[in-house]
């Protein structure tokens, strides 16, 4: 296929020439960036909490009248026993906060007390000898509080646990290549803690400054007594929505001087749809608007290759005439197209790595890999060559005798 | 002459009904994914309070130190109570209020309705004025409200309406878990968005507020903040309980003061400033305090109130509305070109350039017009379905106004006839001669 007549001719349609490559390039920039922000959004929305959310749901409860810590560690007890009474209920546990929830505890993990800035931050989860088998957590090393190790700690105390479990994220921060059962670590303000046991996997709270940390977290032994507290039940397989409701009517069947509002009881399905909710609509409205912008520019080029085709048709005819092949015409104007296309994917890669350094100077994203401009380069081109099939077989159907019989 | 141009637009339509409905539709779908996300975008960083904003000031106190990652630009976003009330008793600015956001049960007095939690914030009488709160019924507490440490409340027009049924209830007592409040005044429907006075703990757009007491009460009452406490500044273990917490150096409480003109502005940074260096002197920092006073524009930008999905996605949209653009102008050449013959025509037959350039002008305002409701229409059902992308608290400020529709049609119609221009000057710019020739 001779590639110089095609330049001319190109050269006759500069206009057309340069929207289509415009259009294919500015297509490339934006689908690449979106693309790559909908595979870190999915990933990030896809990470495991290490919670078995299947079974578990939580139920956040608030106090009337203001109870004392001495008040609050009777109702927290009971509130316990009634929970565990429930049919259906396995295992459960009084916390602050939860894997994906909204709000809770952070501290600075230091070695040693004297150590100026802190080592990395933690999330602190208030928990019992039941919390592993509540959360479904696994052990992978040392072994889980005791039940005489729990103690009680009232809202304004200073947090001083003498032993803590934490998630293999921090004991990896911590304590690299070395295993952290049994050395000590410092809580915020606290003296030192010993590490007793650690588990696989446990998320933070979901806050958006939570992101660089968000497997480092760490439980404590005590009861938080404050005028509520969040209960995290397990249900036993398949009773988890029979739970939900029986749950918090037994609690006010023994104790109606609370709160639990119709949003303080959810199950973890519940709580990941909320968490995640802006990043799944972010994947879906960046896959929209990839989708369609392609549909766009393939109409684009059927657009402007038609009125082509049309404009050439006597060119066509000659050709024809002259012993082109219908292979040559159909080759000619994919050869033009490819071209084009070429042309376009090289613009828009600039564009693309310029758009994403935009990106990451303005939003803090990530750096674009190289990767996802390769894949939009060869979607763009198989989506040109696709598009400009249809006008260019009916260029080559054109009959030499009929088109040139007006000359 | 306009009219016979339509009709000429129309009829071309008619020739070549698929190039124009891909148009249209092209240009339905870019108008309205970047008015949906402009939508989102205008609800989300407007001035919350366009008249007053530029008065409004919250002072920053570095009381971190650099050891604990603070950095001039980075200093603590809000302030230790000893510093907050520090602040307050100087009386430097026209008005203060220091204020944080608490959370308490509301017990009916009815016998018939559970208790339900409650969202409110604790701050001065100056808030009222201040930030221009609209009354309903009754009005603010006052000064000696706020030294006596008065049992008093005003409450929003939501719980007003669950409790009283609307009715003007001032005078009347609320009990919030086990203590009565007389409530003085019924906010009316007042709840500016971003809710600015509490960005900082990422309730900017959170649900109405359901009451407003007294700080000095709810000090007294030992009432937990509902927003951030941050303890980091603290290097040694506190004191216990509840005055052990407000002597700390743990950061939960906003502040914000009003500052009328430039010279009052002057006056409250040298203050401030002052206020650091006697810090430093007597102590307590070890390290040159800097502090911060931002207005709330500033702090909106600073605090990051927009979400970055608001940003990203608006600016996805404008390119996606550029790469219609572009469509729009290759698909409108390669239609107006294929009317050479035409064209040559009516020049022959004495149209000018002129005519020619407006006549497909007029063609291209016609099809921005269809394209303008097309994306009405898109537009009315991306907005309906914001809640599914954004937070719902987010979604439900993105609505359909009056604004909004007409925004839309003048981006569809612009936009058309800026893709309209160069085709339009080729048509024009056509050979009569050559044209009729070749036929």
């Amino acid at each position: 296929m001779q590639i110089k007549p095609i330049l001319r001719a190109l050269w006759h349609h500069k206009a057309g020439t340069v929207l289509i490559v415009l259009q294919i390039a500015l297509t490339l920039a934006i689908v690449c960036n979106s693309l790559f922000i909908i595979h870190q959004r999915v990933v990030r929305l896809s990470r495991p909490s290490g919670v078995d959310e299947d079974h578990v749901l939580m139920i956040q409860n608030q106090w009337i009248g203001s109870p004392t810590p001495q008040q609050a560690r009777a109702l927290m007890s009971s509130d316990l026993e009634t929970l565990r009474r429930t049919p259906g209920v396995a295992d459960v546990f009084a916390s602050n906060a939860y894997p994906l929830g909204s709000g809770g505890w952070s501290k600075g993990v230091r070695y040693t007390m004297d150590q100026k800035s802190a080592t990395s931050p933690t999330a602190i989860y208030f928990a019992d000898e039941h919390a592993l088998s509540t959360l479904g957590l696994t052990l992978v090393a040392g072994r889980n509080f005791r039940s005489e190790e729990v103690g009680q700690m009232a809202a304004r105390d200073s947090l001083m646990p003498k032993v803590i479990i934490i998630t293999k994220a921090l004991a990896d921060k911590l304590f690299p290549g070395d295993s952290a059962v049994g050395k000590t670590i410092c809580i915020g303000n606290a003296p030192p803690s010993t590490i007793i046991g650690v588990v696989d996997r446990l998320q933070t709270w979901i806050g958006s400054f939570s992101d660089a940390w968000v497997e480092r977290s760490t439980l404590v032994p005590f009861r938080l007594l404050m005028s509520g507290t969040t209960y995290l039940v397990r249900a036993r397989p398949g009773e988890l929505t029979e739970v939900a409701q029986a749950a918090p009517k037994a609690l006010f069947a023994a104790n109606p001087l609370r709160v639990i509002g119709p949003k303080d009881v959810q199950t973890f399905s519940q709580i990941r749809a909320a968490a995640y909710r802006s990043d799944r609509g972010m994947a879906i409205l960046m896959g929209v608007i990839c989708l369609v912008l392609l549909a766009t520019t393939a109409a684009g080029i059927v657009g402007l290759t038609s009125f082509w085709v049309s404009q050439r048709r006597k060119h066509i005819g000659v050709r024809r005439a002259l012993g082109a092949t219908r292979g040559d015409i159909l080759g000619y104007f994919c050869t033009e197209n490819l071209l084009i296309s070429f042309g376009g994917v090289m613009v828009g890669a600039v564009l693309a790595v310029g758009l994403n350094l935009l990106l990451v100077d303005r939003f803090e994203m990530e750096r674009l890999s190289l990767a996802y401009v390769v894949v939009g380069t060869v979607a763009l081109l198989l989506l040109g060559q696709s598009a400009v099939f249809v006008p260019a077989l009916r260029a080559s159907r054109l009959s030499p005798a009929e088109v040139t019989r007006s000359v | 002459m306009l009219g016979y141009y339509f009709q000429l637009a129309l009829h071309s339509f008619r020739r070549s009904p698929g190039l124009t409905a891909l148009m249209v539709l092209i240009m339905g779908v870019g108008v309205a994914a970047s008015m949906t996300t402009y939508a989102v975008f205008r609800a989300v960083s407007g001035d919350p309070l366009p008249d007053k904003s530029a008065q409004l000031f919250v002072p920053q106190i570095d009381n971190l130190g650099p050891q604990n990652g603070s950095t001039r630009n980075h200093l603590p976003d809000a302030l230790t109570y000893r510093d907050a009330m520090a602040l307050m008793r100087a009386r430097v600015g026209k008005r203060q209020t220091a204020i944080y956001p608490v959370v308490d049960n509301v017990v009916p007095q009815d016998g018939a309705h559970r208790a339900f939690t409650a969202n409110g914030y604790a701050a001065y009488a100056d808030f009222f004025p201040m930030f221009e709160a609209r009354f309903a019924y009754g009005g603010s507490w006052n000064d000696s409200d706020d030294q006596q440490r008065a049992n008093v409340i005003i409450i929003g027009s939501q719980l007003n309406q669950k409790l009283f049924s609307g009715a003007n209830s001032v005078g009347r007592m609320l009990d919030l878990n086990g203590h009565d409040y007389r409530i003085v005044g019924v906010i009316d429907d007042w709840n500016p968005q971003p809710r600015f006075y509490d960005v900082n703990n990422g309730s900017g757009f959170a649900d109405t507020p359901d009451f407003y007491l007294p700080f000095t009460r709810a000090v007294d009452l030992h009432m937990d903040t509902n927003g951030n406490n941050s303890c980091s500044g603290s290097s040694k273990p506190m004191a216990p309980g509840w005055d052990g917490w407000l002597q700390s150096e743990c950061v939960w409480v906003s502040l914000w003061v009003e500052l009328p003109d430039a010279a009052a502005v002057q006056r409250y940074s040298e203050f401030l400033s002052g206020y650091a260096a006697q810090q430093q002197s007597s102590g307590r920092f070890h390290w040159v305090s800097h502090v911060g006073l931002f207005d709330l524009t500033d702090w909106l930008d600073h605090e990051g109130v927009v979400p970055p999905e608001a940003k990203v996605s608006l600016l996805v949209a404008a390119g996606f509305l550029l790469v219609c653009l572009v469509n729009t102008i290759g698909l409108l050449l390669a239609k107006i070109m294929r009317r050479a013959g035409e064209i040559g025509v009516r020049r022959a037959l004495g149209a000018s350039r002129g005519a020619i350039y407006r006549q497909f002008i007029a063609e291209a305002v016609m099809v921005g017009v269809a394209g303008g409701v097309l994306g009405l229409a898109l537009t009315a059902a991306g907005v309906l379905s914001t809640d599914l992308l954004f937070e719902p608290e987010i979604a439900r400020l993105a609505h359909t106004n009056v604004s909004l529709i007409g925004l839309t049609l003048l981006v569809s119609i612009f936009a058309t006839v800026v893709a309209a221009i160069y085709p339009a000057w080729r048509a024009a710019r056509v050979q009569p001669s050559w044209q009729l020739k070749s036929q």
